[in-house]
Formats: structure tokens, sequence, C-alpha cells
């Protein structure tokens, strides 16, 4: 116990020194770190965050040191999570590749493999995107059809994504390709990575109902990739899809929850006010908003429960289907809040006073949550499945 | 802490459930309600409880407990909403020893161990109205000769009929005080109500009921600092029990999903069914760490444990009543007979929502927590 609270101790001062005050509280969008080989940085504060945190490790934690990460036990990255929420720090970096490729690294990579990749992630060198859904791959995921023809020492990749994040920015992506067409669906599927400046890679960004291109088209034209460069065995791509997606699926369970701004009910007291008991001028809207809170406060917890779990070994692999199920669906209703907690004030989509209409842009943003990383009613159909083992599941 | 319970946490729920579904399964609740039992509730039982050690677990072990904490009593009350069993180990185990830790060392010596023992039933009556309100408590005490006039009426007061010592929350000029009162004394009128769960409490009323000065437990005025831990520890509780019930009726309804047929069909395989099992799932999970959470910080001694046990018990509150509605609902027709134990898990939820504060009341706290 007292060697966690010496690391409390150590931690603290470290954050207090290093974390810049510009890198604390609540963060703007452009203000995101997501590194990269192009990396935009709002202040030479947030490169600065991002490097100091880096040579931690402590952009991932519980990585082992030897590929860059910080080395941490569980109960010291939980002491290290909540000194940075103690000062409100902005994350040092918002990486697809410590969220979801990294794990799969460590779990399916070769050796050479986590050397190459691990430590330019820990460090923000390499900017990740995912290439998983497919215009006729969605829900039904393990259709996709995009093809990696076998060339001796290589593959030939064509084919197009769909809903690819960032693709546009991203320097790199890990990708489903089928390398068997004749073998059951889920058995002929591989996990390849390549650059994204490969001859034949192009992106074209799809404009959503928030007015904003976070998701991209992308296309694959005679793309050449390295033989080297799959991970995990030929034809059993599944198996590390499966493996990322939990990663993913806990990720955007946890998004509403991490990125949470302002509690709802404070935005709600800034626009509409307080009576004289000090409680919301609004008691229906009140009731409504501290039952969110409720649920978002034991959501947290049961979050925070599922990693003990994991560590204890004691975790179902599906569970990471009941956070997502949940966190996303929690966060949409957060976003309906927050939009009747500003009112008529929240439903401007242009200008200064709304920062360019970002309330109603988040609200719409949040809408995906269910949709991306699996549906809510694939959620579901997961966890009656295996979690209930109800029949015909 | 990690949030899972320690490999002994683990045996003591072991312990708890094996001993309940052997001693006092739903079968137990059937024939203390069928018999219209006097007491409605069973004193070898609660022996019984004692010589297990379960009657004694936060109870400290220089009077004969284990001194154990929340997480412990946590675990036995999840039993118990298990196993639906009438039992003095909320009011007494949880309530009753807590409050009486803060007493004097007379009054721990003459009442702890036997509390300890499963022998003695001791009540805490705080409640008043149709809702549980403690910053709203009317009964009054007044400086009477040497002691104190109580003058009040009590609800509530679980297993208060078959109490042989009552703890009641009363108001004098200083705040709120806690007083030890025989339930034999003069002007302590007491009446059985036979709930809807066919659990127990008892309606209490006091008319000019005279106490001596060593009744008090606790500072004269310094009542409410003591039910604040009390009431926190017991909400983790009740959640706990909350957590059982509605997941044993998750159970049961799952059972009936695998073997239930119709259209030729088990009705597990339709996914308008699956979907909402697979909610509530996701929903009793969430209750049951943040229970275990409120459990841990109360152990920890840490300041928010009061908000943590308010979240615990207003989402445990609200999982389980979704988890009883679901349960009938899908049950169908035989989800509406007594026959089925679906129904008895209904009623129990429906009671242990009201104890210690329904949903609406922590969701309060929240809201004032987060200044709004």
């Amino acid at each position: 116990m007292s060697e966690l609270d010496d690391f409390r101790a150590e931690t603290r001062t470290w954050l207090e020194t290093n974390c810049p005050p510009e890198c604390r509280g609540p963060a703007e969008e452009d203000a995101a770190i997501w590194g990269g080989r192009n990396a935009v940085f709002k202040t030479p504060a947030h490169r600065l965050w991002l490097d100091r945190m880096a040579a931690r490790g402590w952009t991932a934690p519980e990585w082992p040191v030897e590929y860059g990460g910080g080395g941490l036990s569980r109960e010291q990255a939980k002491v290290l999570a909540s000194e940075l929420r103690r000062i409100k720090a902005q994350p040092a970096l918002n990486s697809f590749g410590v969220w979801m490729l990294g794990p799969a690294l460590l779990a399916f990579g070769t050796e050479a493999q986590k050397q190459r990749f691990l430590p330019e992630i820990v460090r923000g060198e390499i900017r990740w995107c995912q290439g998983y859904s497919e215009p006729g791959a969605g829900s039904d995921l393990a259709a996709v059809q995009t093809r990696a023809e076998d060339k001796g020492d290589h593959w030939i990749v064509n084919g197009q994504k769909i809903w690819t994040s960032y693709a546009d920015k991203a320097d790199w992506i890990f990708c489903l390709v089928r390398t068997d067409t004749d073998a059951p669906k889920h058995l002929g599927i591989s996990f390849v990575l390549f650059d994204m400046a490969t001859p034949g890679v192009t992106t074209r960004p799809i404009t959503l109902i928030s007015g904003k291109s976070p998701f991209c088209e992308t296309f694959f034209d005679d793309v050449r990739v390295e033989k080297e460069n799959l991970v995990g065995t030929l034809n059993r791509g599944w198996d590390v899809a499966k493996h990322l997606l939990a990663h993913e699926r806990t990720m955007i369970g946890a998004m509403g929850e991490i990125g949470a701004g302002r509690p709802v009910g404070q935005v709600a007291a800034d626009h509409i006010g307080l009576d004289e008991a000090g409680r919301l001028d609004d008691p229906m809207l009140r009731a409504r908003i501290a039952e969110l809170e409720i649920d978002a406060a034991a959501f947290r917890l049961a979050m925070e429960r599922v990693g003990d779990q994991v560590k204890a070994k004691q975790a179902h692999p599906a569970i990471a289907s009941m956070l997502k199920y949940y966190g996303s669906e929690l966060n949409k209703r957060r976003h309906e809040l927050l939009m009747a907690a500003g009112g008529v004030e929240a439903l401007e989509w242009e200008g200064e006073r709304s920062r360019n209409g970002t309330p109603a842009r988040d609200w719409l943003r949040t809408k995906a949550n269910s949709i991306e990383g699996g549906t809510s009613e694939v959620q579901l159909n997961i966890i009656a499945k295996h979690l209930l083992q109800l029949p015909g599941a | 802490m990690p949030l899972i319970l320690t490999d002994e946490q683990t045996m003591l729920k072991d312990a708890a459930d094996g001993f309940l579904s052997e001693h006092a399964p739903i079968a137990h609740l059937r024939e203390l309600r069928d018999t219209r039992d006097a007491d409605g509730v069973s004193r070898d039982l609660w022996r019984a409880f004692g010589e297990m050690g379960f009657a004694g677990v936060v109870i400290p072990e220089a009077h004969g407990g284990m001194g154990l904490g929340a997480v412990e009593a946590g675990v036995i009350a999840e039993s118990l909403g298990r196993t639906l069993t009438p039992s003095p180990f909320l009011g007494t185990a949880v309530l009753g020893a807590r409050t009486l830790a803060a007493g004097s060392e007379d009054q721990q010596a003459e009442w702890l161990p036997r509390m300890a023992a499963g022998q003695a039933i001791v009540s805490l009556a705080v409640d008043e109205g149709a809702k549980h309100r403690p910053d709203r408590i009317a009964t009054t005490a007044e400086r009477h000769g040497n002691g104190f006039k109580l003058n009040g009426a009590k609800a509530m007061v679980l297993d208060g009929h078959v109490a042989d010592a009552l703890i009641v929350a009363a108001k004098t000029p200083e705040g709120t005080t806690l007083f030890l009162v025989d339930p034999k004394t003069a002007g302590v009128g007491i009446e059985r109500t036979v709930m809807v769960d066919a659990h127990n409490a008892a309606r209490v009323t006091l008319t000019n009921a005279e106490v001596d000065a060593d009744a008090v437990i606790g500072p004269v005025g310094g009542g409410d600092a003591i039910l604040d831990g009390v009431l926190t520890l017991g909400r983790g509780c009740v959640a706990s029990s909350l957590v059982g019930a509605g997941d044993q009726a998750f159970q049961i309804t799952l059972d009936y999903l695998r073997t239930r047929k119709q259209f030729g069909k088990l009705i597990g395989e339709f996914q308008a069914l699956q979907h909402r099992a697979a909610h509530l799932f996701s929903e009793l999970e969430i209750a049951r760490a943040a229970t275990l959470a409120a459990l841990q910080a109360v152990d920890a001694g840490r300041e928010d444990a009061p908000l943590i046990a308010a979240v615990a018990k207003a989402k445990a509150g609200r999982v389980a009543e979704l988890a009883v509605q679901e349960g009938v609902q899908m049950h169908g027709g035989v989800g509406m007979t007594d026959e089925f134990d679906i129904g008895l898990f209904m009623k129990r939820v429906r009671v242990l929502n009201e104890l210690l504060g329904d949903a609406g009341l922590h969701q309060d706290r929240m809201a004032r927590a987060q200044g709004f």
C-alpha cells in the first residue's frame, strides 16, 4: 500500500511540474493531440506534453517498458489516471495505435513487429487508421470482400473500405483483407498492415450530419503489401480482428466518460439558472439529468470493475460488448440532455458564441456511437449468445 | 482496491449462499407466510446466523463478532436477496450493530455480544412518514427529570415487533439524538406490519415514553452524524440485497426462456426477448459494480462513500425493478401465479426500493453534490 502511496506522491509532483497549463481543463476539439508524421499541435506546449508523457511511456502506461510503454501495474495505472483527472489534464495522445492496434500486436504480433511498431505508437510518431467496414460489410463484418492476391513475397490488395476514421490523416492502416475466397467467410480473412502512402491508396472524406468529416471512404487499387506485415496466422485474421474489436468497443463505450467536459447539470445551470434552494430551475430536466449522472457514475465503476476482472483473468471476453452497448447509449443520452440543457442557445450551427455549433455538432456525432464498432443490436446479440447462452442466439 | 471480491470474501459468499439455500430457501419464506407465523421471522434461524458468524459480521471481535467490514456485510445481504429470507440481519446486524458501535462501553457490552450470537434483535426506528426522510424527524425528546420523555410515531421499524431493544431517533434542541429504548417501556406502542413481501416491520408510537439519560447513544444532538455513517452502510447493504434479488429473478427468467416453448420454438430463441435479456444483463453488471464500490468506499472510510452509496442504492433499485418487471412479463401467465417464485421477487424489490430511500431521493443527492 505504501509503495502505491509513494507512486502517487511522485506522480503528482511530476505532473504538477510537467503538465503545461495549456494542457489542463476541457480540451477543445482542435487541441486534441493525435500525433503522426503530419502532427498538428495547437500550441508548442501540446507538443511538449506529448513528448514528456511519451518519454515516460505514459501514453501507454501498462505496456511493457521494452516496447516503450510505462510498464505500470494495473493499480499504478489507476493512480496515474486519477492524478491526471485531478489536474484535469487533457490526453497527451489520442491514438488508435494505443487503443486498438497495440493490444492486438502485443497478443498476436511477432517480436520484430512489436519492436518496430509499438515504440513509435507510444511516441505518437505514426498515426494509424482501421480498415474494417466495407459498403457490403457493416454489422456483418466478416463479409469483407477486399481481396489480397498472393504474389509470392507480397500481396496485391484491391477493394474498398468505408467509415475509415481519419483515413485522410493517417500514416498507416491495419486492415482486414480476404486471402482465401473459397473458405467459409470467417476463415479466409487476414489482418495486414500497410503504409497509407503506398501507391494505389486513395481516401475521400464523407460529410456527416454533424457537418464534419471524421470518416472516409478508402480505396485500394493494386496496393502492394509486404508479407512480413501479416499479423497473426494467414486466414485467421478474424481472431485478431475480434481481439482488437474488444478493445475498440471498450474504447467507444468509454468515450463519453473520458471525453465528458463540464457535468451536464452545470451546463444546464449556466443556461437555465438555479432556484432559491440552489436547484436547477427546471425540475423535470433536473430529475432526468440526475438519473443520467447516477447511471454514468455506476457505469464508470463498471468499467473499472471490468478492467480489474481482466487483470484477475475473471473477465469473459464478450464483456466488452456490454461496455460498448451501455457506454454508447449513455453518451447519446448525455448529449440529448446537453441539448435540452442549452435550449435554444444550443441550436446555433455557426458563429463564435457557439464555437461554430459545437454542442449541436457533438450531439449529432454521438449518434454514431451506437453504430460504429458494431451496432447496439449486434452487441446485444453477442451478449445473448456468449454471455447468456440463449438458444439459437 | 480492485473492484472484485477477495478470496476470503468469495468463501464467505459461498458459505452464505450454501447455508441459506439449505436452511432458508424460498420455501422458508412461504412457510412463515402460509402458516401465518406470529413473528413472521424465525428466532432459530437467527441463532444459526449467530453460530455461522453472520449476525456479528460487522461487530468487533472484542464483542463476540467477526470484526469484518461493509463488503462482507454486503455479501451476506446479497445472499439474503437471492433467497428472500426474512431475517433480522439488515435491521440488527447492520443498522443496529453499526449504530451501537457509537454507544458507550456499557451499551456495547450489554448488546453487541448477544446480537452477534443471534440472541438479540435491535431495531432502528428512524422513518416516520410514507418516505424515508431522515432529515425531517418530527419525534421529540424533552428533558424530563433525570432523562427524557419521547413523543412521536415511527414507521418501517424493521422487526420492531420482535425487538429486544429499539433505537429511536428523536429531536432535541441540540439536534437529532439517538435513544436506546426498552420496548416494554410504558408509553411505547408496537404494531406489527405484515408487508407485501411477507417480511416484517412495525409501527412504533411513543407517548410520553420515559428513558434515563444513559439511554442516549453518542452525544446528545449527535444523532445525525452517527446516522450518516449507519445509513450509508445500510444503503450499501440494501443495494446488495437488490442486486441479489434482481439477479436471482433474472436467472430464474433465463431458465424459463431456455425451457418454455411457444410457436414450436424455445421462447429464448426470439430476438425480441434476447435483446431485453441482454439489456438487463448489462444493467445488472453495472449495478453490481456500483454496489461493490460503495461498500469498499465505506470500508476505506472515504469521504465520498455516502455519494457512492446513493449511486448504488438508486441504480440497484431501478435495475432490480426492471429485472422483476421483465421477469413477470417474460413468464407470461404463470408469472402472475403465487405458485411461481418470480412474483415474490417483485414484492421484495418493491419493499427494498423504499427502504432507506428510493431512487429519487438518492438522485436528488447526486444533483446537489454536482451543484444543480
